[in-house]
């Protein structure tokens, strides 16, 4: 006389371990998706690892006599106004950039999607609050809003983080109800209510690992998001303070110097857009893994 | 239908006085002295207490609030600037326009590339008009504007000497700005509509009109692509928000005296009433054209329209 136990034994025993795997075979089949997760691994073990490949010391050290220096063997990428090492800063930057949209990414799925939840589960007057509280929140650009928020905060890891999220979060919310409608729907959550599940069982074991699918693309694909966000708040001049090297930064500086040093606008250039484009072959693999029938 | 519009349209001024106040909220975070801005370091003390006071600085936020909305409504007084000690608002109506003139400039050329070669690559999918246009929307779709911006100021200004760098001059001054601003949102267009068409072209109403002889044109452009077009309108306002955040850049890059620029600039000097009111107007227009956006939805989608016509009123 207990519904649910026979559920948690025969069929998540049955099911999880064939249905990860068959989503990893259709992801890594996907020429794309392997190609962005091997260059995501790439870049991520480098800025990782960026300690020990050169120091942070070389990144923020200023030397005079070493200004606007062309790439050689010494300075991989060359040297900045500052004399600074361009592969350094780059290497450093880009930890802070990846660190910053992963956090925000985390922060605003689970946020937005904790709201998007209660919203579509509840219905009714909670949700036509949360919905058009939404509305009004949207109605201000998230570019005007993450620079009103820095501004009056001041910028700085912690606040770009908190600002980026509140930017985010509200993909998730709309993602997440629509989600719940949809599954709230579906015979077996009717039948886990009929088996006397509560409301805080349904949405945490039945409801959310059936979304869960979907949050994952996303959150994937907001990860690219943020980070070119993330460097155009930092091209701007709101991102970390310096002399915090950071890849939109470095951009803004290199500015300067087109003419004469155009190599200090190459690379940071083609870092955004590799780290960006490597999450997007992801997470579009990831899609297609755990969606097959949107793949014709 | 015009019940629809009409509540649509009453729910612009909670959202109008919603976006105001997360605004007016946010820069009030930063305790300001309006007072020692406009007086200067050297003004004393009690000169910029009873401007303060003559302001209203002191009061409490929700009156605050409520004074500003006012004279913003009323007056379209939005105070003066702490740098120019000008009135806010002359100083950013011009700038305004000029930021209004090169998104919409982008919008039509997100939508009119985009598009058309979304559907393209749907009703052939696999085949080269497909593959290609994809390849590039995918890799356009990981450049963000402001990188676009500085590698066409390097290519087309610096090495080829083809276009002005900077300026509102010409025509020519646009073609850069337009095009670093639109191609991420065409891309992201491009890949949505494509991906809507391959939905729509797969429904059973498309195999319905194929099943009854239709040709297979007719089934195209008649059948799937007004289906598909739909969530397209949405998605075309909803690239407005990127196009924002380009323009910001692309103004700061190309040195186009537009609004985006101008609140970056004063964030600099601290001159708060320039941030709040480039904002809240920024703001006001994007909401004003989310609302158009949904409007039109709902004059095309037959769903929508059915609903509010089968209720009284």
């Amino acid at each position: 006389m207990n519904p649910q136990k026979v559920e948690s034994t025969t069929v998540d025993n049955f099911k999880r371990p064939s249905q990860t795997k068959e989503i990893w075979r259709r992801f890594s089949k996907s020429k794309g998706a392997v190609i962005g997760f091997v260059l995501f691994s790439i870049i991520a073990i480098m800025l990782l690892a960026a300690d020990f490949i050169v120091p942070y010391e070389a990144a923020i050290k200023q030397d005079f006599t070493q200004q606007l220096a062309a790439p050689s063997r010494e300075h991989f990428f060359g040297t900045d106004g500052y004399g600074r090492d361009a592969f350094a800063r780059l290497l450093h930057g880009g930890r802070t950039s990846l660190s910053i949209a992963l956090l925000a990414t985390f922060s605003s799925a689970v946020l937005g999607s904790a709201l998007g939840a209660i919203s579509g589960y509840f219905g009714g007057k909670v949700d036509s609050f949360i919905m058009r509280s939404l509305d009004i929140f949207m109605s201000v650009p998230d570019i005007l809003f993450t620079m009103a928020v820095v501004y009056a905060l001041g910028a700085n890891f912690t606040n770009l983080l908190f600002a980026l999220t509140l930017a985010y979060f509200t993909n998730y919310v709309r993602l997440v109800r629509s989600q719940v409608l949809n599954l709230a729907e579906q015979d077996y959550v009717e039948a886990a209510r009929a088996g006397g599940s509560g409301s805080t069982r349904i949405i945490l074991s039945h409801i959310i690992p059936n979304a869960v699918g979907v949050i994952i693309v996303n959150t994937t694909l907001n990860v690219a998001k943020i980070i070119l966000y993330e460097s155009t708040l930092s091209f701007l001049g709101l991102g970390m303070p310096p002399p915090q090297p950071e890849w939109g930064l470095m951009l803004s500086e290199a500015r300067e110097f087109m003419r004469t040093a155009p190599w200090l606008m190459f690379f940071p250039s083609a870092a955004i857009v590799i780290t960006a484009a490597s999450i997007n072959l992801m997470g579009d693999g990831l899609r297609d893994a755990l969606d097959p029938h949107l793949k014709s | 239908m015009y019940r629809y519009v009409i509540k649509r349209l009453l729910f612009l001024i909670p959202t109008i006085l919603g976006v105001t106040l997360i605004i007016y909220a946010v820069m009030s975070i930063t305790p300001g002295d309006p007072g020692r801005a406009m007086l200067g370091t050297s003004a004393l003390q009690a000169d910029v207490d009873a401007y303060n006071a003559a302001l209203g600085y002191n009061l409490p936020f929700p009156i605050k609030y409520f004074n500003y909305v006012k004279a913003m409504v009323i007056d379209q007084d939005f105070g003066f600037s702490y740098l120019t000690k000008q009135p806010v608002f002359d100083e950013i109506w011009p700038r305004f326009l000029e930021t209004l003139k090169l998104a919409f400039l982008g919008v039509f050329i997100a939508a009119s590339v985009g598009i058309p070669f979304g559907i393209y690559a749907a009703v052939k999918q696999y085949s080269l008009w497909d593959t290609v246009p994809s390849l590039v929307a995918f890799f356009m779709a990981a450049f963000p504007s402001f990188v676009l911006g500085l590698l066409f100021l390097y290519f087309f200004s610096l090495k080829l000497n083809l276009l002005p760098s900077y300026g509102i001059g010409s025509f020519e001054h646009y073609i850069m700005p337009a095009l670093a601003i639109s191609i991420p949102p065409a891309a992201q267009n491009m890949r949505f509509t494509k991906s809507s068409m391959l939905e729509a072209i797969r429904q059973d109403y498309v195999r319905t009109a194929r099943a009854k002889g239709a040709a297979e044109r007719t089934v195209v452009w008649k059948h799937a692509l007004r289906n598909a077009l739909l969530p397209v309108v949405t998605q075309i306002g909803l690239s407005l928000g990127v196009l924002i955040a380009g323009a910001v850049v692309a103004e700061k890059i190309f040195s186009i005296p537009g609004i985006g620029s101008l609140i970056v600039d004063r964030i600099a000097y601290k001159d708060e009433p320039v941030i709040i009111a480039g904002t809240i107007l920024i703001s006001i227009c994007f909401t004003l054209v989310m609302l158009l956006v949904d409007i039109i939805y709902a004059f095309v989608d037959p769903r929508i329209r059915a609903k509010y016509s089968n209720t009284k009123g």
